[in-house]
């Protein structure tokens, strides 16, 4: 009897047909994330999750008798009443009184658990973040190391042993360096001579050759040496400065006493998935957090999503403590500038002309991309709008117009979160990109 | 037999280590061979992770084995079952090959270590080894190296071919992985000498009975001879092992795609006898680990905390759900089979009346090992039921039978734990472990070979229970892409031939290529 561990053997041997299952099945997969999405809550997000998915797409048919149909009898255990010839209805599953129970495949969803680097990749595919242009190269820092060639000189630990062993090799074929070899047969053979008894007439003669010739090969063997400070070769390494494209977002939102739970909720949801997906594409993406009301304020994130606070409503603080920041901490010469902007459209109507000439004259001149989003009340969710539009979007319509880099969207209802996000950073076709 | 006492328990509390596992196997092997005289492949035990387990699972509990996708839909199956904890994992895998590998979950405690070397290492492992179903169609040596091969094989195919036609080939194989079996014993490979000798003796009768009066018997114009005995003849039809079939005589495959067809049907054909004995093979698994382990407690090797543990998992294996109690979901393999093997033990040492009137070759022998081991050798599940169901158990288990008539209204209760009833439940019982009632009959039965080549398939319906429609349909265009031409499946009653239905296939043309 062997006993062996192997615990400690590779795992992970199903991953591959995991992935082939999940490319089978991406379609669907990739729906049922996104569905699954709508329902979840801000701070699960990204949480790995279970979702189901249709199981005829992944269905592997068999040729098997039909559950209904035909004469069949079965034994039970368990009688406790039945007399032979006793009658029983039907139960509700038809003939065949369940007896494919066990076999269940019947169309109910295949469900199953998704890691959450799986679900992130499923759920975030074909985004980008539009135009990041402005690259900026900071060395330093952010050095890379690699592999560059061999040198003569170096550190001990990084001695490339197969690399010197070769150039010895070649160094001591080049000098013709007498191998041991020769030199054992050399020595045999002298030693033969010598042995012999009684000595061949030329044996002196050949003794005295072979005795010269075994002294020149010691000596060159001397001299030529096996391996040579000029054969050692070292690893080299060479640092590399990786280019970096940093970039920052504002994230600015309304919490005065207009927006409603509701509301709020909306405006969240869709930092929440705009957080996600800029942590997880980006490395280098600063996050600013910043909530107003007629006062505006930098926040953290946990502040930001779960605090409340009272309060009028003053647009122009929020873009105000946003040029602030930006003047303060990111030169717009260094970095790619986003702004998303959530609210309810609320706005006092003297504070519009600020708001309007802060967005051209400042903010839109920096910033690669400004986002507004309108949320609004759920009921008028299915209902169209016309000519119902709020202060800040009759404000915002000609900023729009006029420059390329401003978006806005309304929303009312959850379910509209992730469709708009997607419209807002779907990855542009080549042609458009490259204009 | 006297035997010496335990000095010592072998353990105490739940740690194990190597030296301990060493330890039991030790003492559990002369209890197994000695006592119970049991036969069995050299044993292998393998530590393994829960996630090891869990990839085991996926792959129908083989160490290695080709990639496809549907692995991976079992794999994710498995594991949010296993998260959610709706499922615990089994505590054991043992493999039928010489040696045999057992694999050990590193999770289990000491008691479930020693109860899952007695029950796979010994239990499972003899019975590999002494059945005759396991030793007629199965090669013990030879799977984990074929097993290599076909991992092999198949991602090299994949290289050359591409991932998504091989996946095409494997997906259409594994739909009539079902059909891919050879049901009665191999044919053994004729050696040329035999061949050479049954031509000579055809030689010598023709000789024998030649006159020379027969050349003069004028002939009309004959008709071809019987050609479609001849075709069928040729092509070896009629044949129910289609993967065979399409591997041997599909004009339009590749010798890659026939490879492919023939690695799932051999792997098919390796876990045949398992089907076919599940409650003998689970039964005497259970029987042998119960009794070694009540063995060792009785002579002190386990504590007496160490067997309680081991009778609450023994508890829970054997338990056998009541049809009403909503967590009835067909017979409990581990439970019948054990349930009918302790009962014969029950018959060979203190045999009733009635014991005798119905087993007496075997009621009150004294030695229930040797009777046992002579059952677990000589019979598969539908055997063992026809064979072994007592009437002592039907009336424990309360079996009744329910009779589902096509065209009646209501269900019948046919027979029940009585006098009259015995024999109809236990010939019932037996019924529906017979593999042929499990599976539909199918067959190919012709070529069209001078038209279109249409392939045609027979359904032989029993009781008029036909094929799950939507199925078919999918299994039959797989059928016809690997075939390459039309294929027409036909459900003929088995009894009165007559045809109730049939469904026909165009190949997918794009398929191949």
């Amino acid at each position: 009897m062997h006993i062996v561990d192997r615990r400690l053997n590779p795992g992970g041997k199903s991953l591959v047909n995991r992935q082939r299952f999940l490319r089978r099945a991406r379609a669907y997969v990739q729906q049922a994330v996104r569905d699954s999405l709508k329902d979840r809550s801000i701070k699960d997000l990204d949480k790995e999750g279970q979702i189901s998915i249709q199981r005829d797409v992944i269905h592997e048919p068999t040729l098997h008798r039909a559950a209904q149909g035909g004469s069949r009898e079965r034994v039970f255990p368990g009688n406790r009443d039945y007399m032979e010839g006793d009658k029983i209805k039907r139960p509700d599953g038809g003939a065949g009184s369940g007896s494919k129970a066990g076999q269940g495949d019947g169309n109910d969803d295949f469900q199953f658990a998704l890691s959450r680097e799986e679900f992130l990749d499923l759920f975030l595919d074909d985004l980008e973040l539009p135009d990041l242009a402005k690259r900026r190269l900071i060395g330093g820092a952010v050095d890379g190391i690699r592999r560059a060639g061999y040198s003569t000189a170096g550190n001990p630990s990084n001695l490339s042993v197969p690399r010197t062993m070769q150039k010895a090799m070649s160094r001591r074929l080049a000098l013709r360096r007498p191998k041991g070899a020769d030199l054992a047969r050399i020595e045999e053979e002298i030693a033969l001579i010598e042995a012999r008894d009684p000595p061949l007439p030329d044996d002196a003669v050949r003794l005295e050759a072979l005795r010269e010739e075994r002294s020149t090969i010691i000596r060159r063997r001397n001299l030529i040496a096996y391996i040579d400070p000029v054969d050692l070769r070292y690893r080299r390494f060479e640092t590399v400065p990786k280019p970096v494209a940093q970039a920052v977002m504002f994230c600015l939102m309304d919490v005065s006493g207009s927006m409603t739970e509701h509301m709020k909720d909306l405006a969240k949801r869709f930092f929440a998935l705009l957080h996600l997906f800029l942590s997880r594409c980006y490395e280098h993406v600063e996050v600013v957090f910043i909530h107003h009301t007629d006062r505006a304020a930098e926040v953290d994130e946990q502040t930001f999503f779960y605090s409340t606070v009272t309060g009028g409503t003053l647009v122009s603080s929020a873009l105000e403590k946003l040029i602030e920041v930006v003047q303060e901490r990111f030169r717009p010469d260094d970095w790619n500038i986003y702004v998303a902007q959530a609210s309810d459209g609320d706005t006092m109507q003297s504070d519009n002309g600020r708001v309007v000439s802060l967005m051209q004259q400042e903010i839109l001149p920096f910033s690669q991309y400004f986002a507004y989003l309108e949320v609004g009340r759920e009921e008028f969710a299915d209902i169209e709008m016309v000519g119902t539009t709020t202060g800040l979007w009759q404000a915002y319509a000609p900023v729009s117009d006029a420059n390329r880099n401003f978006v806005m969207r309304k929303v009312h209802h959850r379910r509209e979160i992730y469709p708009v996000f997607r419209e807002l950073f779907q990855r542009k076709g080549v042609a458009e990109r490259s204009s | 037999m006297t035997v010496a006492l335990a000095p010592a328990p072998l353990f105490s509390g739940s740690d194990w280590d190597f030296a301990l596992i060493n330890r039991i196997y030790e003492t559990v092997e002369p209890i197994a061979l000695q006592e119970m005289k049991l036969d069995i492949y050299p044993n292998q035990i393998e530590i393994i992770s829960a996630e090891q387990m869990l990839d085991a699972y996926s792959s129908i509990g083989m160490p290695l084995f080709y990639k496809h996708w549907s692995f991976g839909k079992q794999f994710v199956t498995n594991e949010m079952m296993y998260r959610k904890g709706l499922r615990g994992l089994a505590y054991e895998l043992v493999i039928n090959s010489d040696p045999c590998i057992n694999y050990l979950m590193q999770e289990n405690s000491a008691t479930m270590q020693t109860l899952v070397i007695a029950h796979a290492a010994f239990g499972h492992n003899h019975f590999f080894k002494n059945n005759y179903v396991f030793k007629q169609w199965t090669d013990a040596e030879g799977i984990l190296d074929y097993l290599e091969f076909a991992k092999r094989y198949i991602a090299q195919c994949e290289e050359r071919y591409g991932q998504l036609p091989v996946e095409r080939v494997l997906d259409a194989a594994h739909a009539l992985m079902n059909q891919g079996v050879h049901r009665y014993p191999r044919v053994r490979p004729r050696d040329l000498k035999a061949e050479a000798a049954r031509e000579a003796e055809r030689q010598a009768y023709r000789d024998r009975i030649y006159d020379d009066l027969w050349r003069t018997v004028p002939t009309g114009a004959r008709a071809d001879a019987i050609p479609s005995d001849a075709r069928r003849a040729a092509l070896g039809l009629p044949q129910e092992n289609i993967l065979y079939f399409l591997e041997k005589t599909g004009p339009r495959l590749e010798s890659w795609q026939r490879e492919i067809l023939r690695i799932v049907r051999l792997i098919a054909q390796y876990f045949y006898p398992q089907r076919q004995t599940k409650a003998m093979n689970e039964g005497a698994a259970t029987y042998t680990h119960y009794r070694i382990m009540t063995t060792l407690h009785e002579r002190g090797w386990l504590t007496d905390g160490a067997f309680m543990e081991f009778l609450s998992s023994h508890t829970n294996v054997v338990y056998q759900p009541t049809y009403d109690s909503g967590q009835f979901g067909g017979f409990n393999p581990y439970a019948l089979g054990f349930g009918i093997m302790s009962d014969i033990e029950r018959i060979c040492l203190e045999p009733t009346e009635e014991d005798r009137e119905w087993f007496g070759d075997i009621a009150g022998s004294g030695d229930p090992m040797e009777v046992l081991k002579d059952i677990w050798a000589n019979y598969r599940d539908e055997s063992f039921v026809s064979q072994f169901l007592s009437p002592h158990l039907i009336r424990q288990w309360r079996l009744f039978k329910i009779l589902d008539k096509q065209g009646d209204s209501e269900l019948r209760v046919d027979a029940i734990h009585d006098e009259r009833g015995y024999r109809r439940i236990r010939r019932s019982l037996a019924r529906e472990y017979e593999i042929g009632r499990q599976e539909p009959d199918i067959q190919v039965v012709d070529v069209d070979l001078s038209g279109d080549r249409k392939l045609i398939v027979e359904h032989s319906v029993l009781d008029g229970v036909q094929l799950d429609e939507g199925d078919a349909a999918m299994v039959l265009q797989n059928l016809a892409n690997l075939w390459g031409y039309e294929v027409l499946l036909k459900e003929v009653e088995s009894e009165t031939r007559k045809e109730l239905k049939s469904h026909s296939a165009q190949p997918n043309m794009a398929w191949l290529r």
